[in-house]
């Protein structure tokens, strides 16, 4: 059997995927994830009076600490495995992402283990993060030029 | 010293199996087979403070089972030889620190528990040893954090991913005669069929138990009909269905054929995806299930074909395609 034969078989016999299945729950985690981001947000600025300025970080700390906490305690995971893109894309993805690594590497000791491993997967995330937002200020900048 | 050669088959006549130690993790333990492993532990730290001593201690407590059953000693073995996943093979590595004979350490990815039993049986064959432990042992966590994703990343796993057993398996043979003997061996050759997908090993591997399952009935003579049953080791569902399909086309009769990955987990249950997979996995099948039922006289005779997907995170990322190997060990009642 070649190779081309091989590839053949192998996509017939393919396992059928649940992307309507997951397309559906990440909408809806997702969805849930924004209310309760919001509740947070409402909660911040009516109960201790802040701005929306001041408030939206520390909901965004809040969904921070949350998610580790949960990672921690080993919950985490067994919700994402719904979620899939619902806690994914979301900051609770970067938070996951991070304190999972760190849990990995605990046993190789603080420098070494979680120091250097804790970026693992997040690092990605902060590098392209702050190269997209640099060249999206340049061009930003750019503009206001002629505008 | 009566070895034949065929092709790159051999067949054997003075190998026997003394004994065996079996031990797991908590998934394995609570699934279909759990009642047949020696010991089974409740968490994936067995008691210690990392994974990777977990895993060591799982390969100490199998040996030391092993022995038991046959009150030795470690200095009792003339050689011992195993392998595991991690990486400079550490697991094994680093209990053979304990033992004072020869250690050779193997890596042949999961299929590494066929290669350890084929190599063990060579030597004492061979006339060269009298005695030869092989070890094996696979742990999740381990293999996970190394492979894949830490532990507790929290990600949706695709519909093709196998879930790597955990467990260990140490295997006296003995040039001494017993109920069960290793009565044929095929040692694999390497073979990519260019897949690329760390997460789809069952299609990785189907081509190489394919090309062992043939050239061992095509070296003996043989064929299904000539075993009570034929098990892959860590195929799982879909590369079980590939491969069966595969013989099939090749006009192949394939009767009685099952694969480890999805005899040691309840699927349906039991969150693992496509099914099983690891050293541990064709391991504790192996020893736990199939051999106790050749002792009984159940089975009168096995082929067992452990697939490896020979793989490297980092060549994966560098866009290689995975190279797989499968070997074959036959058990025959005596």
């Amino acid at each position: 059997m070649d190779r081309k034969e091989y590839d053949q078989l192998a996509e017939e016999l393919k396992p059928t995927g649940h992307k309507v299945k997951n397309g559906f729950n990440a909408f809806l985690y997702g969805g849930v994830m924004g209310v309760i981001a919001q509740a947070i947000l409402e909660f911040f600025m009516n109960v201790y009076h802040c701005s929306q300025k001041e408030a939206t970080p520390m909901m965004t700390i809040t969904l921070v600490f949350f998610a580790c906490l949960l990672t921690g305690l080993g919950i985490y995971d067994n919700i994402a495995k719904h979620a899939g893109a619902g806690t994914f894309i979301p900051i609770t993805g970067f938070a996951n992402s991070m304190s999972s690594s760190a849990m990995d590497s605990r046993s190789e000791g603080l420098i070494f283990g979680i120091g250097s491993n804790m970026f693992k997967l997040g690092g990605t995330v902060i590098t392209y993060g702050i190269v997209s937002s640099s060249l999206l200020g340049v061009i930003r900048y750019v503009i206001t030029l002629f505008w | 010293m009566s070895s034949r050669f065929f092709g790159n088959s051999l067949k054997l006549e003075n190998v026997y199996i003394a004994s065996t130690g079996t031990t797991c993790g908590p998934l394995e333990f609570q699934g279909p087979l759990g009642s047949c492993f020696d010991k089974g532990f409740d968490d994936h730290y067995c008691g210690e403070e990392s994974f990777e001593k977990a895993e060591r201690k799982m390969l100490r407590d199998a040996l030391d089972i092993c022995l038991k059953r046959e009150n030795m000693k470690y200095k009792d073995v003339d050689l011992y030889i195993g392998g595991d996943l991690m990486n400079q093979i550490t697991t094994v590595h680093y209990l053979a620190r304990e033992i004072p004979k020869p250690f050779i350490g193997i890596y042949s990815a999961c299929s590494s528990f066929c290669l350890s039993m084929a190599l063990s049986s060579l030597l004492i064959e061979g006339g060269f040893i009298h005695r030869a432990v092989s070890l094996v042992s696979s742990h999740n966590a381990t293999a996970e954090r190394q492979y894949r994703y830490p532990v507790e990343y929290g990600v949706q796993k695709k519909d093709t991913t196998t879930f790597t057993a955990t467990g260990a398996i140490a295997t006296l043979l003995t040039d001494e005669k017993t109920d069960v003997r290793v009565e044929a061996i095929t040692l694999g050759k390497v073979v990519d069929y260019s897949q690329n997908d760390p997460n789809d090993m069952g299609r990785a591997m189907a081509p190489a138990a394919y090309d062992t399952i043939l050239t061992h009935f095509q070296d003996l003579k043989r064929s299904f009909q000539d075993y009570d049953l034929v098990v892959t080791g860590d195929l799982s569902t879909y590369g079980h269905k590939i491969l069966k399909e595969m013989l099939q086309r090749h006009k192949i009769d394939v009767v009685r054929y099952n694969d480890c990955g999805c005899m040691l987990y309840d699927l349906n249950q039991q969150e693992v995806f496509q099914g099983g997979s690891g050293c541990a996995c064709s391991g504790l099948v192996t020893m736990g299930h199939l051999y106790p039922m050749l002792k009984e006289k159940k089975y009168k005779r096995v082929l067992v074909v452990a697939t490896g997907a020979l793989l490297s995170p980092i060549l994966t990322f560098q866009k290689e395609t995975i190279p797989c190997v499968a070997h074959a060990i036959s058990l025959e009642v005596v």
